[in-house]
């Protein structure tokens, strides 16, 4: 994963409330098997709305080449595809800054080198007129802090351990693997003493032996 | 197993059980015992474990099934060349490759994922089951700590068994009084989501409390905790009884014998202790609602049936002033209009959510002995393919299909639109699903979220309708 520093640049802004991970990256490409180049498809509805008179603004210069973005409050509520944040990802984007965050998520953007930065209403509405003006932004997550043009600085909190985790851009399953195998297997030991039930027997496993052999009719009825 | 004497939540009991380690930064390592696997959420998972070269830690603790974008008709037949084809091709040879139970869409116990689990009795008490997919929370209703997951976490669990997990904040919602007629537990919980707000449950396990939750049945708690990821919480919790135990003794992955009862045992502990704190209380009485339709494109914009379309110029935060006007644009309203007097297009009853035996026997009893309105496209998915072939014993599907609705091979079909079923721009549908997100259904679909009596009401009527003037068979 890409570590997270510093990122300096002008910020794109949504200023609604519950922008939605159906949203941010509609259903239907979650057909796609890949992680990648998913960019073209982030907010493919918002940015083909013909109804607009102006594009979208991520498609608007300089918003186009943004790294931050300016939200307001629930932003990536509802489903968890994670193809939300690779979208945002590959689009380019670092730094989410909103009120609150759908809580899957905000885990997920931790997982891809995306920084959330939660902040209360009256900064965001600071933070969205420097990007309104076009000015550049600076997240810095080292001292926690969003720096304007203006000279004006606004901290936010964030968890330590999410913190070291884009610090070092950490892959997490190498290090539960290398630092954390002996407690688990340690665990499962446990419990499987404690609690024998939650490890099969070949009994209840053999309920799968002949998956596929029952082929179902098809359902009756007009097809519509 | 619990050995902590100050007082627990069910939540925090659960919790302590599968804690691996506890780390100096205060977060702990949480075991899974559970992980079910679909075809959206784990091509990029599996190709990351396959990329590193690592093996799967515990096959046998994983189930998968394509349910997402699997067509509801024509299953004896391959499936036609396309993105769906590959993905369901897709997670069938990573489950061969990694050994993991993989059940095919033709299959007796084919369905969706969160219908699957408690029928197979995957899901159980006590648990902590996890899924890449946010309706996890539907197990909670077992007293499972169950949650959705991202794809990366999802690979994580494949390779390790493990999370790396901050313990949430708790939260009791207690749900007290007796329904009235025609209110059910969709009303409850979009009553709730009302009440809390998208966000309100964030950061926090909710568990369902009170008399009315202790009424409902295993599948109607199911229903409640389903949804409380629209409230914001990525778990939502019913402490387990006698009715939990006993709509899962004898199911196929059940314990069985001496391990049953161990099992009872452990799983009697569980509720939370009458004197354990929770962070945050709300209550609210049943007694007082009435069936409920959500008219905007977020769950919390809903409404009694007898209400009109609100108007975004009464608001005065400007973010939720935006995305109201927003709402009303999209789903084509107009501030002050009755919303009965919003004609249908289509109708669907299924889903996660609503896509139960007894679900179908209530749309069922709405419908039988009438047709669905002229013109209206009205489909029922069975959740499972058990649930299908049980409403089939019952002679449901002959009431729905003579009624004019098309019925269908379960899956998720148009609760997400990733495969044929789905709304056409402009379409409005009365829908029994979870979210009315915009383009949930398809591009440019309405979506309104109801009971399945009330869906079934809809069709019959052919417009939003309470569904307790259609029974007293005073429908114009
Ligand atoms: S039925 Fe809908 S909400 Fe449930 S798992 Fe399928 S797509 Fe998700």
């Amino acid at each position: 994963m890409k570590p997270f520093d510093t990122v300096t640049s002008v910020a794109a802004w949504i200023d609604e409330d519950a922008i939605d991970t159906d949203i941010i990256f509609p259903a239907r490409f979650l057909l796609l098997l890949d992680k990648e180049g998913l960019g073209k498809h982030a907010f493919h509805e918002r940015r083909n709305d013909p109804r607009q008179s102006t594009p979208f603004i991520l498609d608007r210069p300089p918003y186009d080449k943004a790294e931050i973005l300016v939200a307001a409050q629930d932003f990536g509520t509802g489903s968890s595809r994670e193809q939300a944040v690779w979208a945002l990802a590959d689009f380019g984007l670092r730094c989410v800054i909103a009120e609150s965050f759908g809580e899957i998520f905000f885990a997920n953007c931790f997982k891809n080198g995306v920084l959330p930065v939660r902040l209360s209403p009256d900064d965001i509405a600071v933070v969205r007129e420097a990007a309104q003006r076009e000015e550049l932004v600076t997240i810095d997550l080292p001292t926690q802090e969003v720096r304007l043009a203006s000279g004006v600085v606004i901290g936010f909190e964030i968890e330590p351990y999410r913190k070291d985790a884009l610090l070092n851009g950490l892959d997490e399953i190498g290090s539960i693997q290398r630092d954390d195998g002996a407690d688990i297997a340690a665990f499962e030991e446990k419990q499987k003493r404690r609690a024998p039930w939650l490890y099969y027997s070949e009994e209840q496993l053999a309920h799968f032996n002949d998956l596929g052999e029952e082929i179902l009719g098809e359902p009756t009825g007009k097809s519509g | 197993m619990t050995d902590k004497t100050e007082p627990q939540t069910l939540y925090e009991k659960v919790w302590a059980d599968h804690v691996v380690k506890t780390y100096d930064n205060g977060t702990d390592l949480l075991y899974v015992d559970r992980h079910l696997v679909q075809e959206v959420s784990s091509p990029q998972a599996f190709k990351g474990l396959k990329q590193a070269g690592r093996p799967m830690h515990r096959p046998d603790a994983h189930i998968s099934v394509a349910d997402h974008a699997v067509p509801t008709q024509g299953r004896g037949h391959p499936l036609r060349e396309g993105l769906a084809a590959s993905q369901v091709a897709r997670l069938y040879e990573n489950a061969r490759e990694y050994g993991v139970p993989y059940i095919p869409m033709q299959d007796r116990r084919h369905g969706i994922v969160h219908v699957i689990g408690p029928e197979l009795a995957f899901t159980l008490p006590g648990v902590v089951l996890v899924c890449g997919d946010s309706h996890t929370c539907t197990h909670g209703a077992f007293g499972a700590i169950a949650f959705g997951i991202g794809a990366s976490e999802c690979e994580c669990v494949f390779a390790t068994q493990v999370l790396r997990q901050q313990r949430q904040k708790t939260m009791r919602i207690r749900l007290e009084g007796v329904r009235p007629e025609g209110v059910e537990v969709k009303d409850m919980i979009l009553a709730v989501i009302a009440e809390i707000g998208i966000g309100g449950g964030v950061g926090h396990a909710i568990e369902y409390a009170g008399s009315a939750v202790r009424d409902l049945s295993m599948e109607q708690r199911m229903t409640l905790c389903n949804m409380s990821i629209e409230a914001g919480s990525r778990i939502g919790m019913v402490a387990p009884d006698e009715k939990t135990f006993a709509y899962l003794e004898g199911r196929p992955l059940a314990p069985k014998g001496a391990d049953w009862e161990a099992a009872l045992d452990y799983w009697r502990s569980l509720p939370s202790d009458p004197d354990a704190v929770f962070d945050r209380e709300v209550v609210i009485d049943v007694s007082t609602l009435s069936p409920f339709v959500s008219w905007g494109t977020t769950p919390e914009e809903c409404a009694p049936i007898a209400g009109t379309v609100p108007d975004p110029s009464d608001v005065e935060d400007e973010g939720r002033r935006a995305r109201m006007q927003r709402s009303v644009e999209y789903m084509g309203l107009t501030p002050g209009m009755a919303l009965s007097d919003l004609t249908v297009d289509r109708v669907f009853i299924g889903s996660c959510t609503n896509g139960r035996i007894e679900d179908l026997r209530q749309a069922a009893e709405v419908v039988a002995g009438r047709k669905v309105s002229p013109g209206i496209d009205a489909m029922v998915v069975p959740g499972s393919a058990a649930v299908r072939a049980q409403a089939e014993s019952e002679g449901l599907d002959k009431i729905f299909v003579e009624a004019g609705f098309s019925w269908r091979a379960s899956g998720c079909s148009m609760c997400v639109g990733m495969n044929d079923d789905r709304l056409t721009p402009g379409q409005r549908c009365a829908s029994t699903s979870n979210r009315n997100f915009e383009g949930r259904q398809g591009i440019g679909g309405r979506t309104h979220l109801m009971s399945p009596p009330m869906a079934a009401a809809a069709a019959i009527a052919g417009h939003l309708v309470d569904v307790r003037s259609l029974k007293k068979g005073a429908v114009e």
